[in-house]
């Protein structure tokens, strides 16, 4: 176990086994994405009340689904991190932050796209769209914090103690929103909480959301590898990986 | 030399590492009195850009007040630890066989008894000056003793973080706010609910187990960050 | 019985830059150890890894052969330290700042002899007649001798200090020179980075970072 997990730890080796797991992930994201938007933009049947505006879910719910859990899954990272010295997950918690920031993004904006068509105005205080905005605020605070340290290694520590602090409250932040929410609007009309939705409605949608994780995957393991280069240019094995690879372009 | 058993007496540096702090801030006075005048000042403000009108603000006032206080409170965070930083005597409360945890946790009940238990404490003037509901003011002065405390805790966790950067004041309500939003939910809902006649103990209730968490994970988290600030 | 901090293959890494590798290190009783090398060797840094202030680091220490994460509060309660910062309050007497010491280290200031011994402690740095003046409005050389009055006043084998000397006169660098050599005779221990020419004391050793 602690073989494998150090093991793991080695950016050489994270570089050489993600070399072989990137492409898998970049075919199905590419796979997945082109099924599920055709499937989901061409030939889902319309919404019976909202008509053709609620295919936007097919990108607002795989996004905010990607937000919220590259958030944990950078936490966890920092843990990882924290606690076994581990820098590979760091460097992943690294490029995770950014990527996540953008989704909460994508999460938002097509939310407020979505807002125009179904209550006349581009923003509204959902609770949903609420704990987003609030989520994002996290994520720039985690950016923010890491980019404020002159020292790599505080930064590293740093983010990952907010990036922890942040997922506890993350629950807290979500419940208290949804008691606010109740509290002042009594529960009219949501963006995604329908009663039932068909096979054909979520099918695709459950496609899109597996592709965007597959897309999320691929996309932190080619820039936890760039993270790596960065980081090690110093090392031994990079100079031999790029003396190597000039000498095979002779 | 002979060797020392460590001792013990956690209990002992945590009270005088509570007086020395309050002795400090004491002798300071302006540095205490400073987040109330600017509680003050900040309320003052809203009436004169919104509307002088009593209905018109009887109706924001809650949440007046509990915004008002919350940056009141968060003003005077980034000083919590940076004397401490700046002389050194951060090192050696790290240094000290104490948990650092516990003499965290110290300097953060100053920073709640000198900033949060007087905002809490003023905010019934502020609140006739607001034409805040009669009925009101108890749970007004509760919600925010109740609420300030979860928030001395939460952005300690923030300023130990901060305290080793050169500029970390703006950093750290940009960290900090966010994590403040269920308290001021909870704090400005108890007031609500007070004026409408509703049972404000259930938003109490909240804001206390709030409380509990924050006392139970947040010396953790500031032991931490403040071990890695002192690494620069 | 004797003390003894060893470290085993000591390294530490700086964003991308080996500070110091493969180091390894006894200090024991009766011993002045002097840490030297050029600015930006990692001095500081060796003494702060080795007074168990940063955990970012390679190797193992030991504490009297064992385990330093095992036996932290014990290493700590016999360590003291002093930094570039003196760590004294200028808002606090030098009385009151000594008192916050003793109270750390889980002594009572009401307990029995801690008034005196702070009064001694104080007497000993020559600060005797300063003892309520708020200890800002003192010098920059006094501070500092606040500072260096907890050399005396509680018992702690282990002295790792940097920068000891730093704004001291010439009388108080004697004084706290010959010190730090009573000290290491009576069976303490001495780690210590200055760039003051200590005497030649047979007690003396250097350790070099390049």
């Amino acid at each position: 176990m602690w073989a494998f997990i150090h093991k793991l730890g080695s950016p050489k080796w994270f570089y050489g086994i993600s070399a072989k797991l990137q492409p898998w992930f970049w075919a199905a994201a590419a796979l997945l994405l082109v099924t599920g938007s055709l499937w989901g933009l061409a030939f889902a049947p319309a919404d019976y009340q909202q008509g053709n505006s609620f295919r936007i879910i097919y990108v607002h719910v795989p996004a905010a689904f990607l937000a919220q859990s590259i958030f944990i899954s950078m936490a966890v990272s920092g843990l990882v991190f924290m606690v076994w010295k581990i820098k590979v997950a760091d460097m992943a918690a690294a490029v995770m932050a950014p990527l996540g920031a953008a989704m909460t993004f994508v999460a938002l904006f097509s939310g407020a796209v979505w807002g125009v068509p179904t209550w006349g105005t581009w923003w509204m205080w959902d609770a949903r769209l609420t704990s987003m905005l609030i989520l994002l605020f996290l994520y720039l605070g985690v950016i923010a914090l890491r980019g404020a340290f002159t020292s790599r290694d505080s930064a590293s520590r740093a983010a990952s103690v907010l990036a922890m602090v942040g997922v506890i409250n993350i629950p807290i932040i979500k419940y208290s929103v949804d008691w606010w929410y109740t509290l002042h609007q009594p529960a009219t009309f949501t963006l995604t909480s329908r009663p039932t939705m068909p096979i054909e409605m979520w099918l695709p949608l459950a496609i899109m959301v597996l592709g965007f994780y597959s897309f999320f995957i691929a996309l932190t393991l080619m820039r936890t590898r760039s993270e790596i280069l960065r980081r090690e240019a110093n090392k031994r094995w990079v100079h031999d990986l790029v003396k190597g690879r000039v000498e095979e372009t002779r | 030399m002979p060797m020392i058993e460590h001792q013990g007496g956690m209990m002992i540096a945590v009270k005088a590492t509570l007086m020395r702090d309050l002795t400090l801030l004491l002798r300071h006075r302006g540095e205490v009195l400073n987040p109330l005048v600017f509680f003050a000042l900040v309320i003052t403000l809203f009436p004169i850009a919104i509307s002088p009108d009593p209905q018109l603000l009887a109706i924001i006032a809650p949440g007046l007040l509990w915004v008002a206080a919350l940056l009141a409170a968060l003003l005077s965070l980034d000083s919590l630890f940076r004397s401490d930083y700046d002389d050194g005597s951060l090192e050696q409360l790290l240094l000290a066989p104490q948990p650092l945890a516990a003499l965290g946790l110290a300097k953060v009940a100053v920073h709640w008894l000198l900033t949060g238990l007087p905002l809490a404490l003023m905010a019934p003037l502020l609140g006739i000056m607001l034409a805040l509901p009669a009925g009101s003011y108890a749970v007004l002065a509760l919600s925010l003793a109740l609420g300030t405390a979860s928030l001395s805790l939460i952005g300690a966790i923030g300023a130990a973080l901060t305290v080793g950067l050169a500029r970390g004041g703006v950093l750290l309500s940009l960290l900090v706010l966010p994590l403040y939003i269920p308290v001021l939910i909870f704090g400005a809902g108890a007031v609500q609910a007070a004026i409408l006649g509703d049972g404000v103990s259930a938003h109490l209730a909240i804001l206390g187990a709030l409380l509990a968490i924050a006392l139970v994970l947040a010396p953790w988290a500031i032991a931490a960050s403040l071990r890695i600030s002192i690494n620069g | 019985m004797s003390l003894c901090l060893e470290a085993r293959q000591l390294a530490c890494e700086r964003d991308d830059r080996w500070l110091f590798q493969g180091l390894d290190l006894d200090i024991r009783s009766g011993e002045i150890v002097r840490i030297e090398g050029p600015n930006g060797s990692g001095k500081t840094t060796l003494l702060k890894i080795l007074s168990g202030q940063l955990s970012d680091y390679q190797g193992e220490l030991f504490w009297n052969g064992v385990a330093m994460r095992e036996v932290r509060e014990h290493f700590l309660a016999n360590l003291l330290y002093l930094g570039h910062a003196p760590g004294i309050k200028a808002g606090l007497s030098p009385l009151e700042n000594l008192s916050w010491y003793q109270a750390l280290s889980g002594e009572k200031s009401s307990q029995e002899g801690s008034e005196e011994r702070r009064l001694i402690a104080l007497e000993n740095v020559g600060l005797a007649g300063f003892e309520d003046v708020p200890t800002g409005q003192l010098s920059a050389g006094q501070q500092r001798r606040v500072a260096l009055a907890r050399l005396t006043l509680t018992q702690r084998a282990l002295w790792v200090l940097d920068e000891p000397f730093t704004a001291i006169d010439r009388e108080g660098v004697a004084a706290l020179e010959n010190q730090l050599i009573a000290h290491a005779q009576g069976g303490g221990c001495v780690l210590v980075t200055t760039h003051h020419e200590l005497t030649a004391s047979p007690l003396l050793r250097r350790i070099v970072l390049a």
